[in-house]
């Protein structure tokens, strides 16, 4: 390679690098602002601030879906599958794949005693698809 | 090296690729059309429904090739960004002019298929999390690199800095990659690595696997055919493209 091109390529290069290094360090700095949501053990640990207009999520606790006496009120609450867990409220009708065991993401106020008072579910999924019937034989 | 960097150079002569570059557009068109053919109606007519989704996961043929083929667009403008600025080579430079038109229209078909896709599934059109923001930024550095190409006047000086830019934002593909690993987002991981299994079943991947490379081959097809428009209208007047 000739002098020069290796001097572009180096130039070049250092400037990747340098360009690479300074969006690393504004992700780290931003580094949890960049979370769409606050995860159960933020929830628990009062990470969350109270009362002010957060997203919280998880999965949907098995068993712990009710239906109030109007139908369009509903009470669950939020796991990580792990320890910590959550209650969310709300009112309103609830997405398709809204349901037990699968992932969700509430935006509402948190109150003091702990419970999320959501006017906004979003249901996420997870990244695996299989067809109805293998569905029913494979655990998951 | 500089074998690959004098083939490069030969091929890249405007009248030498004008001509050769022909079969080799024709080949990928046939190929592109039949293959998005066959792994589109497979896909939207035969592969099995997801368990959850039902049927609204149809359109993961459309947008995961989508998705796929804006990201290697950009990888592809930032080799031929290299070559610009080291090597200095003409075509690089029509090929980053080509690309970015291209990668517009890919990243917008991402886009709008995850908008179309987030509404029945996530419960809405738009969610800011960072693999979307990551997704926009994409959009917006094609439509950078477009807008500094005209906004300079002298020749050179815009293809050197427009493929500077290109470089600088090669910086955010593995942000597009890990966005949903290192982040929480609404957004599910990739259901395909390179170090495990999909998480679906063959008769799901496979269709769309011929649609990522039916994409592909649509993509080479078109990239060739605007690059050899492209080089023709640099050189009219020429005796070879009279």
């Amino acid at each position: 390679m000739r002098p020069i091109r290796r001097r572009r390529l180096a130039l070049l290069l250092s400037v990747l690098a340098g360009a690479a290094l300074a969006t690393t360090l504004a992700l780290l700095a931003l580094n949890q602002n960049l979370d769409l949501f606050y995860p159960p053990a933020d929830v628990v640990s009062g990470k969350a601030p109270i009362g002010k207009r957060i997203r919280a999520g998880g999965m949907v606790e098995s068993g712990s879906l009710r239906h109030g006496i109007d139908g369009l009120e509903v009470r669950f609450r939020v796991t990580d599958m792990q320890a910590n867990s959550f209650s969310v409220h709300y009112q309103g009708i609830l997405p398709d794949l809204f349901r037990e065991g699968q992932g969700v993401i509430a935006t509402g106020e948190l109150q003091s005693n702990g419970v999320l008072n959501a006017d906004l579910l979003l249901a996420k999924h997870d990244e695996n698809y299989m067809p109805p019937e293998l569905a029913e034989i494979i655990p998951h | 090296m500089r074998i690959i960097a004098d083939r490069a150079k030969r091929f890249g002569a405007p009248p030498l690729f004008y001509a050769k570059a022909l079969p080799f557009q024709r080949l990928f068109g046939v190929l592109g059309v039949l293959l998005l053919m066959i792994g589109s109606l497979w896909g939207l007519g035969f592969a099995p429904e997801d368990y959850q989704q039902g049927d609204s996961f149809r359109i993961i043929f459309i947008h995961v090739p989508a998705s796929f083929l804006a990201q290697s667009c950009y990888m592809l403008m930032g080799v031929a960004a290299v070559l610009v600025l080291v090597w200095r080579v003409k075509l690089a430079d029509v090929c980053i002019d080509c690309t970015a038109r291209l990668g517009v229209g890919l990243t917008l078909i991402s886009l709008v298929t995850g908008a179309i896709w987030g509404k029945p599934t996530w419960g809405a059109w738009w969610v800011s999390d960072a693999r979307t923001l990551s997704m926009v930024v994409l959009l917006f550095l094609y439509l950078g690199v477009m807008a500094l190409k005209r906004a300079l006047d002298g020749q050179s000086s815009a293809q050197r800095a427009s493929a500077m830019l290109v470089v600088v934002g090669l910086v955010n593909l593995p942000i597009i990659k890990y966005s949903v690993d290192w982040w929480l987002t609404l957004h599910q991981p990739a259901t395909f690595t390179l170090t495990a299994a999909p998480s679906m079943p063959s008769s799901m991947w496979l269709p769309l696997l011929v649609n990522v490379i039916g994409l592909y081959a649509l993509f080479a097809w078109l990239l060739l055919r605007s690059m050899r428009v492209d080089v023709r209208m640099r050189h009219y007047g020429a005796d070879w493209t009279l």
